[in-house]
């Protein structure tokens, strides 16, 4: 089995990084309709560092996500972003720290009177002065980072569910961002689709070197995700030797009752002792 | 059905109107801070305007010809159908035209609209938007705004000539008027208050229906059974508000220009 290449080791966050986090949740409590959805949640994402995050469905898992991005403004507590406090900030300008983030929606929400180049160059295009050169090599690039070179001038409609995962994340990569959130990327798809969609987030995470947050329901995608890595001299996904579970930048967390009940890497996940955590697990 | 309490029912009223203010307040806003979008007007100026063209034709004419013809026999019983140019003028530049053409705007558009942007709102489209860095209000609502407030003022210009047209045929071949009285009468009775109240209503018609379909379509809720709520709604309260301006813009008018 081929080792981790050694680029793994470099990217894995500094203390300096860890302490501050790309993205930090200090306290923030949400609620719906007087509802409660986050009640005094705090977590941090650290620089290059993944994290799936778990929970039943309406656990606030893809708030937590919307909340990072600015889309909700929480009750209570403090979210930073970059360094910038989010939830101080005036929606111009969110747009721009919005710029060095990318998601991708639970079910892609692509804009369906645009074709799929028009989808995946919009960030582009809105940031204005460019030419249409300056565009298509990035379109053609983020495209053929999800092996989808051929569908630029389909719509949405036209194309299958994976695939539209599949644009989706090259339309929240074009520009490099320095984090992505993925909503629930490989939900309602089957096995062989999951995996070629993990494998590019995997791939995003060890050669772009992306923070991310990742919520899903498939625990064994996470798993993956923790177990493997991605070799570029193969332009494939390799499982990580017996043990080596920390080289990769991989944590989860698992919210339950509107807070987090776990927060930590897939060795800790593995050898928890709450009962609740090892039944979800198992 | 839910019944609501008298309380929440008020605060509800309160927080739409607010949220209306605002979304409406943004729009004109947005026509002072770049970006500005060209393309995106003149995409909906084309949807809207010349989309509209074949109703406001339609209704135009018709309406003329109906005014012509109801007017006509009861000005035949005191043997003043000389004046029916001069009705046919007035009640189409002054009401009819700018009213008529707004409210089937209304009824094309704001419910288009509504649907468009609800569509958007429940498959995530405008929170992909915002997280793309793009501000919905600017790309989406404002140029609808502009292309409706410049469209909807040549729509109803367009329905006041067919209006006169129609009613000049029913007046010529029904009731054996002169072609050349009809249309120099009607010519010579409209004054400049007459042509400034028929076209300042369609911009403030115009403002209403885009921004009431664009504000029932930004706060659509509940799937596909809200995005035809909202449809709804919207031209319901498009209609409606059109209706109350009118009223009110009239009046207001005629006391400032003193008509008697």
């Amino acid at each position: 089995m081929a080792a981790p290449p050694t680029a793994i080791e470099e990217r894995l966050p500094s203390p300096q990084d860890s302490a501050s986090g790309v993205i930090v949740f200090d306290n923030v409590s949400i609620a719906f309709d007087e509802r409660p959805v986050l009640q005094g949640i705090s977590f941090r994402l650290a620089k290059g560092e993944t994290k799936a995050i778990f929970g039943v469905a309406g656990s606030g898992k893809s708030t937590i996500l919307k909340l990072a991005l600015g889309l909700l403004k929480p009750d209570s507590g403090h979210i930073y972003v970059l360094g910038n406090d989010v939830t101080q900030m005036r929606e111009e300008e969110l747009f721009d720290l919005r710029r060095k983030i990318g998601m991708v929606f639970q079910e892609s929400a692509l804009f369906d009177s645009l074709t799929v180049r028009e989808n995946v160059a919009f960030r582009l295009l809105e940031e204005g002065n460019v030419s249409e050169e300056e565009v298509e090599r990035p379109v053609r690039e983020s495209l053929s980072f999800v092996e989808l070179e051929n569908t630029m001038d389909l719509f949405p409609s036209e194309l299958s569910g994976g695939m539209r995962r599949r644009v989706a994340i090259a339309r929240a990569i074009i520009t490099h961002p320095e984090i992505l959130l993925y909503d629930s990327p490989t939900g309602g798809l089957d096995p062989v689709t999951s995996t070629t969609i993990i494998q590019l987030i995997v791939k995003q995470r060890d050669v772009y070197k992306t923070s991310s947050l990742m919520v899903t329901h498939r625990l064994q995608d996470a798993f993956i995700m923790a177990s493997h890595y991605f070799d570029p001299k193969t332009n494939q996904m390799q499982s990580l030797p017996p043990g080596a579970h920390a080289e990769v930048p991989m944590g989860f967390l698992i919210l339950r009752d509107c807070k987090i009940i776990f927060d930590g890497d897939v060795h800790e996940l593995a050898h928890t002792r709450d009962e609740y955590i090892r039944e979800y697990i198992s | 059905m839910e019944l609501i309490s008298p309380t929440d029912f008020a605060k509800e009223t309160v927080q739409a109107v607010q949220d209306y203010s605002q979304l409406a307040g943004q729009a004109i806003s947005n026509l002072f801070r770049p970006p500005r979008y060209l393309a995106d007007t003149m995409q909906q100026a084309d949807l809207i305007g010349f989309g509209s063209l074949p109703i406001v034709v339609l209704t135009g004419l018709s309406i003329g010809a109906e005014l012509a013809l109801n007017s006509a026999n009861t000005l035949q019983r005191f043997g003043s159908l000389s004046l029916i140019g001069q009705l046919v003028s007035v009640g189409m530049v002054r009401e009819l035209g700018p009213i008529i053409t707004g409210l089937m705007v209304a009824g094309r558009n704001a419910s288009g609209m509504a649907s468009e942007l609800g569509s958007m709102i429940v498959t995530e489209q405008i929170d992909a938007m915002r997280a793309l860095g793009t501000d919905p209000l600017k790309k989406l609502v404002t140029p609808r705004v502009v292309a409706t407030v410049f469209m909807l003022f040549f729509l109803t210009i367009i329905s006041d000539l067919l209006g006169l047209f129609g009613g000049a045929v029913i007046s010529t071949f029904m009731f054996g008027m002169d072609w050349h009285q009809y249309w120099s009468t009607s010519y010579q009775i409209l004054v400049f208050q007459d042509v400034l109240m028929g076209l300042v209503k369609p911009l403030l018609f115009g403002f209403i229906i885009a921004t009431v379909g664009c504000y029932y379509g930004m706060t659509a809720k509940g799937g596909t059974q809200g995005v035809g709520r909202a449809t709804t709604q919207a031209v319901v309260a498009s209609s409606v508000m059109i209706l109350v301006t009118d009223l009110l813009v009239t009046k207001l008018l005629m006391s400032v220009f003193a008509y008697q």
